[in-house]
């Protein structure tokens, strides 16, 4: 270990390993260290024993859940938007070349103690029961809008403009009711509380065409899913990294983040052993996350709460055509709240549990100090539930941009149904990391046929 | 037309016993005496005929260093049907890791792997240090596994390990992997292709079991 690194990277979370195989590729010397004796960190996948483990130290795993290697129970709810950012960098990559994927077979939205299919085309919307008949017509003029729109054809525009006026004005303009301003907004926008309405309307113009343009790429729903559990794509991109002269090391104690007298980074010293790098990439957890300051620099601080409850059902969620996965979306404004209430299952399917088996992950922003309760109305929908572990963790977010002190703090995984805000951050910390944007290359493959 | 079906093969072993110039002997017919670890290419096919005239196609996946320090992911066995444990014929050492390899592949891997045990370096000779008694010896009480010597160096041995996995898996019964579905490699083409541009909605191929 007496050699220098271009980078060090602490944890193996999808976020870093997507930032170690991408500067793997770009030609950094890179050496990734993990506490644990498995990869993904926050975004592993599971299997029964680990998550007994983690959740239920007293218990024994009950013998009727079958075998415990047929589990890959994701810890952090996430699909794949077909059309988004985590897709392209798959696709570029070619880290898909480990992976495979099937679609999440449909998305729903909460309405009036009911729940719908979330319309994506003009001919769903015309047959959707969240509308009524005049109601739909209205819709289905707002949705043409969209569609139509381009940005250098004033004609398009109807006299919006998407970057002054907000969406508040826009939805007024097609004289679309709250209700389905909500399904809009946050089931197919995927907002998580109200506060973009006054904003500006192209981030949600922009977010509803990446949903139906998901959605129009494979026809179910607009999501896609590993199969084997998310925990596969940390795996993905750090063989990426491997293969591309990274450095694995797991089950290692990270004991110190080294520093010079000027306050910069030096190296990370792991019982006697230190390894010196130019600059170092980690998740929060290795950067004093959950732990007293011990007076030292504060580098992350705490954002929001995310509640989070992995449920095993033994039955397709009712009301849901017994779909062997889907999302449900809770608008906040449905059940009096301020942040959505989502609900993700996978199945079989998915090859993450046994036959007859569904997991479902119930999961929202806190508000109150009794987090179990505010997502009683997403567990409500769910029918009886064999077995349920619940968690609350703390988002958190670095402090600086770590240009000063050569240490590059990635975000928690954020309560977003998808993986887009994982693929800004990658974005955000290889540009504070190397100092120009990441483009991405057709990775030159050495495949022999 | 002949019939082709594809396999997952990994490879195992401590570092420096040969594996990626083994395979490289196999599907380029090269030596590279200095070569370093295994950078860039980690991921090789290779296609074999076996005797009724049916190819059998290796998708070979490498270490690719991973497997240092206890870091190979589970993603690495996943869906193997064959396995390539390497020792090297200098290095007892080496063949304890071997038998290592071996159990690591009895807890992750499918149980219906094929296994074979290959020592490298046999060009080496006047340095052996492993007898084919202490192989024995070694792997005692384990069944199925495939013994061979090979060097990777004059390519004493590889083809004729390759041939005769190939020649193993296409006979071996078609199976279920354990959790039911199709396994990797052999079937590719039940998931939804991610490069696939945008299909007309609704229309595209419907891959989901539902």
């Amino acid at each position: 270990m007496d050699e220098e690194y271009d980078v060090i990277v602490l944890g193996t979370g999808l976020t870093e390993c997507m930032l170690s195989g991408l500067l793997s590729v770009e030609g950094k010397k890179v050496l990734h260290m993990d506490r644990n004796d498995y990869y993904g960190g926050d975004s592993a996948s599971l299997d029964l024993t680990q998550l007994y483990k983690k959740f239920r130290t007293d218990q024994v795993v009950p013998k009727e859940l079958g075998r415990e290697k047929d589990y890959a129970i994701d810890l952090i709810p996430k699909f794949i938007i077909a059309s988004g950012e985590m897709t392209n960098i798959l696709v570029h990559t070619d880290v898909t070349r480990y992976l495979e994927f099937k679609q999440i077979a449909g998305s729903f939205v909460y309405r009036d103690g009911k729940i719908s299919k979330v319309p994506s085309t003009e001919m769903e919307a015309v047959k959707s029961p969240l509308m009524g008949l005049f109601e739909k017509r209205r819709a289905k003029k707002f949705f043409e809008f969209l569609q139509n729109w381009r940005d250098n054809d004033p004609a398009t525009h109807q006299g919006v403009n998407l970057d002054k006026d907000s969406m508040k004005s826009v939805y007024e303009k097609f004289g679309l009711e709250p209700g389905t301003q909500d399904f809009i907004g946050h089931a197919m926008a995927l907002y998580l509380d109200d506060d973009y309405i006054n904003k500006p309307a192209r981030p949600t113009y922009d977010r509803i065409i990446l949903y139906t343009s998901s959605m129009a790429r494979y026809g179910k729903s607009p999501y896609i899913y590993p199969l084997y559990g998310l925990g596969e794509l940390p795996q993905a991109f750090a063989r990426l990294s491997a293969i591309y002269g990274g450095t694995y090391m797991l089950d290692k104690s990270i004991d110190e983040i080294v520093l010079d007298s000027d306050g910069k980074f030096v190296g990370v010293r792991s019982g006697e052993e230190t390894v010196k790098a130019k600059q170092v990439i980690g998740d929060p957890s290795y950067f004093g996350a959950g732990k007293e300051s011990e007076g030292g620099k504060v580098r992350v601080m705490e954002e929001r709460k995310v509640v989070r409850a992995i449920c095993f059902l033994k039955h397709p969620i009712p009301q849901t055509n017994d779909s062997d996965s889907v999302q449900i979306i809770i608008p906040q404004n449905q059940v009096g709240r301020k942040n959505d209430i989502y609900i993700a299952m996978v199945s079989s399917t998915h090859n993450v549990c046994a036959k007859d088996i569904y997991v479902a992950i119930v999961s929202t922003i806190v508000e109150t100090d009794k987090p179990e309760l505010e997502i009683r109305p997403g567990l409500e929908l769910l029918g009886p539930i064999y077995e349920k572990f619940v968690s609350v963790s703390t988002l958190y977010t670095p402090t600086a941009d770590g240009k000063a002190d050569n240490i590059f703090i990635t975000k928690s995984y954020d309560a977003t149904s998808h993986f887009e805000t994982v693929t800004e951050d990658v974005h955000d910390v290889w540009k504070r990391v190397t100092g120009s944007d990441l483009v991405l290359k057709k990775r030159d493959l050495e495949v022999e046929q | 037309m002949s019939n082709t079906s594809s396999f997952k093969l990994v490879l195992l072993g401590e570092s420096a016993v040969g594996k990626s110039s083994l395979v490289l002997q196999f599907v380029k017919q090269q030596f590279d005496e200095y070569r370093e670890s295994t950078i860039g290419a980690a991921f090789l096919t290779q296609t074999v005929k076996v005797e009724d005239g049916s190819n059998v196609k290796f998708e070979i996946w490498d270490t690719a260093g991973q497997e240092r320090y206890k870091s190979l992911a589970p993603m690495y066995y996943r869906g193997a049907q064959c396995a390539v444990v390497v020792y090297d014929i200098t290095n007892y050492g080496s063949l304890e890791k071997a038998k290592s390899w071996i159990t690591e592949l009895q807890r992750q891997a499918d149980p219906d792997i094929i296994i074979a045990v290959c020592g490298n370096k046999s060009d080496l000779a006047e340095r052996r240090a492993v007898t084919s008694d202490q192989v024995q010896k070694m792997f005692e009480g384990e069944e199925g596994l495939l013994f061979v010597e090979t060097s990777a160096k004059s390519g004493d041995g590889v083809q004729a390990l390759f041939t005769v996995l190939a020649e193993k898996l296409h006979n071996s019964p078609p199976r279920q992997t354990r959790t039911g579905g199709a396994s990797r490699a052999g079937a590719r083409n039940a998931g939804v292709d991610l490069s696939k541009s945008t299909s007309s909605s609704g229309q595209g191929p419907d891959a989901c079991n539902c």
